[in-house]
């Protein structure tokens, strides 16, 4: 029988990819983060401007560096768990570089002020095109791999990343369908109130299942590789996939409370995303149980460590996200802080822990090495990130909070208590602090940069389970 | 059907996965596009004069929407501090809509006619020369730029022909009308005209 070839460079590529972008994004991350706190930063250069770079920090850290995360991992899990090699490989290539073009043309568009203002959708027309283009690509060599996989079942973790795939697809077509105007603008077939409701359909679900669904599935593989233990709960997988796919769609409308929305699609969000916290936890429990018989493990394995504490965040941001998602909590935390707080211990707590686990788990295994260059800069990276997020979110929280207070407050003649402005004035130290979190997240992120660049270009261990390593040599 | 069913076969798999997601979008946003609320315009709200249209798309070029909201909720303090509530009617010609999604300033749904343009020239120039406190960026390159005629006529025809019912004169003067017109002064015509047609101030 013909030795089993998989397809490895590809995704030695997008995993080199995502450390360039994680990079970059964050660094665009602190520069934002200490414009807000010393606004003199913004040098009045339009293309250095907080509002035409925060898109351009979304859009790299989400689509660039956790899209390259989830391109390099669902390659490799495809081939590993289906025993087949990738099919099109041609085609696999192609959604590389495709994928880069996309990020590419964002870093140049965006910070010139060509946008389309739906927050995770500011892309403009023609690379909205060559995104759809590159998603169909993604497609066909995912769905291809499993319908030529050797094993009968498809593995969980597919099921996720088969789920993220389509719904994006979906996602990103409806919301950015538009009447072009120009090469660069354009308006979109929906307006007002259901233009909103479209696009924080869209952005929710962007959340869901960019965000979640698809780094569930690399959760499904990378856990149970790394404890060396088979999932926890089977059953408990079946459950809350369906119920996580399903429910997930309906609650987008939570970030529209008391907007000028109709009030029942408002209260349908609110109702799911509260139903929602049961399958997220279902995620986090199978993933955590997992672990059950072999906590020692966690002791001296900082990888483990990574997609222990990521599975933590995931389940603080997944109960404080449908308690954000009362109606009267919300009146309080929406349009402050908390809102961004919030996204940062999902972004930074989740979803680039399990990216950082992965990726230390699978990288020495693409470029063919035993292990990483040093398991002690993993461990250092763990703790710099983990206090980083800390101090980031913990600002945040206090931030919104006492922004929400202030702006609500009434004197007893029914006057207003603060002017906004005093609202900015009091949380400036809070910015301060959040940029030192940043700071810190992006150090994190550094540490790993050099790390992996001393593993890729040491001495090959030629333990690689990717054989085209071998007749390829390396990136070429 | 057991589950195993759908596990050893891709092509149910993805048919079920895409008709579970499906649903809620049907449900929750085709509805409105046939709900008066959300599709008549409130009174006196009529779509973007050529100046202010172009203002818009300044607006949303520079990503204002990153820090302002334009979307007054129903409480006691945002009455205060900004306005009636935003209703939906208010918001049919806007394309993209600006609701937004954080307030690192206030919200902008009504402030046209709150301060003067000279006052919005020199705050958009650098804000801190008449709020010291404020974080906002400067925009002065605005300054340095003018809007295209022809491309605020290709525009509005666009929109009309989605619906927006611009007048065929209108469209025939947007070209003299934004006759030299900088984009500093599209924005802050585009910032007066914000939420003057519905303050309750016009009904007093």
């Amino acid at each position: 029988m013909r030795e089993l070839v998989y397809h490895d460079k590809v995704i030695r590529q997008f995993s080199l990819a995502t450390i360039l972008w994680g990079v970059v994004g964050m660094l665009v991350g602190v520069l934002l983060a200490a414009q807000l706190a010393w606004p003199a930063l913004n040098f009045d250069i339009s293309w250095l401007t907080f509002s035409r770079l925060r898109p351009l920090h979304t859009n790299a850290v989400i689509f660039a560096f956790g899209g390259c995360a989830l391109f390099a991992t669902s390659y490799y899990i495809v081939q590993r768990t289906c025993h087949v090699e990738l099919f099109a490989p041609k085609l696999a290539a192609f959604t590389f570089w495709g994928w880069q073009a996309v990020i590419v043309l964002a870093a140049i568009t965006l910070p010139l002020g060509f946008t389309q203002s739906k927050e995770y959708a500011e892309l403009i027309w023609p690379i909205d095109i060559l995104i759809t283009v590159v998603w169909v690509a993604y497609g066909i060599v995912f769905f291809g791999t499993i319908v030529k996989r050797k094993m009968p079942h498809i593995y969980v973790a597919n099921w996720f990343f088969a789920a993220y795939i389509i719904t994006i697809a979906m996602l990103h077509i409806v919301n950015n369908l538009a009447i072009p105007v120009s090469l660069t603008e354009s308006y979109p077939v929906f307006s007002g109130s259901v233009d909103a409701m479209a696009q924080w359909w869209y952005g929710h679900n962007a959340v869901g299942f960019f965000l979640t669904a698809a780094f569930l599935g690399m959760m499904y593989y990378f856990i149970p590789k790394q404890a060396d233990r088979p999932v926890y709960s089977y059953r408990l997988s079946v459950v809350h996939f369906w119920a996580l796919i399903s429910i997930y769609m309906w609650a987008g409308p939570h970030h529209l409370h008391y907007t000028a929305l109709p009030d029942w699609v408002q209260s349908l969000g609110m109702v799911f995303s509260l139903i929602l916290l049961a399958p997220s936890w279902g995620g986090m429990i199978n993933g955590m149980m997992t672990l059950s018989g072999a906590w020692h493990k966690l002791r001296d394995d900082p990888i483990l460590k990574f997609m222990i504490v990521s599975l933590s965040f995931y389940g603080m941001s997944t109960f404080e996200g449908p308690m954000m998602s009362i109606k009267t909590v919300n009146a309080l935390s929406h349009y402050t802080d908390w809102g961004i707080g919030h996204v940062h211990s999902g972004a930074l707590g989740w979803v680039a822990f399990i990216v950082y686990g992965s990726m230390y788990a699978m990288i020495p295994k693409v470029f063919g090495k035993k292990e990483m260059y040093s398991t002690s800069l993993i461990n250092l990276h763990f703790w710099v990130s983990t206090i980083g997020v800390v101090v980031y979110i913990s600002s945040m929280w206090i931030a919104g909070v006492m922004q929400g207070l202030m702006w609500r407050a009434i004197n007893e003649d029914g006057t207003l208590t603060y002017a906004f402005i005093e609202s900015i004035k009091a949380t400036y130290p809070y910015y301060v602090m959040r940029t030192g979190g940043g700071l810190l997240f992006l150090a994190g992120m550094l540490i790993m940069a050099y790390n992996v660049y001393k593993t890729v270009v040491g001495r090959a261990d030629d333990l690689s389970s990717s054989a085209d390593l071998k007749t390829t040599g390396g990136l070429a | 059907m057991k589950h195993e069913t759908i596990e050893k076969n891709v092509g149910l798999m993805g048919v079920l996965i895409a008709l579970v997601i499906a649903v809620a979008g049907m449900a929750e946003i085709v509805p409105l596009m046939y709900q008066a609320q959300t599709t008549e315009p409130s009174p006196g709200v009529v779509p973007y004069p050529a100046v202010e249209l172009a203002g818009r798309d300044i607006y949303v070029k520079e990503g204002c929407y990153s820090c302002h909201s334009q979307m007054i909720r129903p409480f006691a303090d945002e009455s205060l501090r900004y306005g009636p509530p935003s209703l939906a009617g208010e918001s049919v010609y806007d394309r993209p809509h600006q609701w937004g999604s954080k307030r690192t300033g206030p919200d902008l749904a009504r402030v046209g006619g709150r301060y003067t343009d000279e006052w919005h020239l020199v705050h958009l120039i650098n804000p801190r020369d008449l709020v010291p406190e404020s974080n906002m960026p400067g925009f002065p390159w605005l300054q340095d730029s003018e809007v295209d005629g022809e491309l605020i006529t290709r525009k509005m025809k666009t929109l009309k022909w989605m619906g927006h019912p611009y007048t065929d004169d209108q469209i025939e003067q947007a070209s003299d009308a934004v006759e030299g017109v900088t984009d500093m002064e599209a924005l802050i015509a585009y910032l007066q005209f914000l939420g003057v047609a519905n303050n309750g101030r016009s009904q007093q």
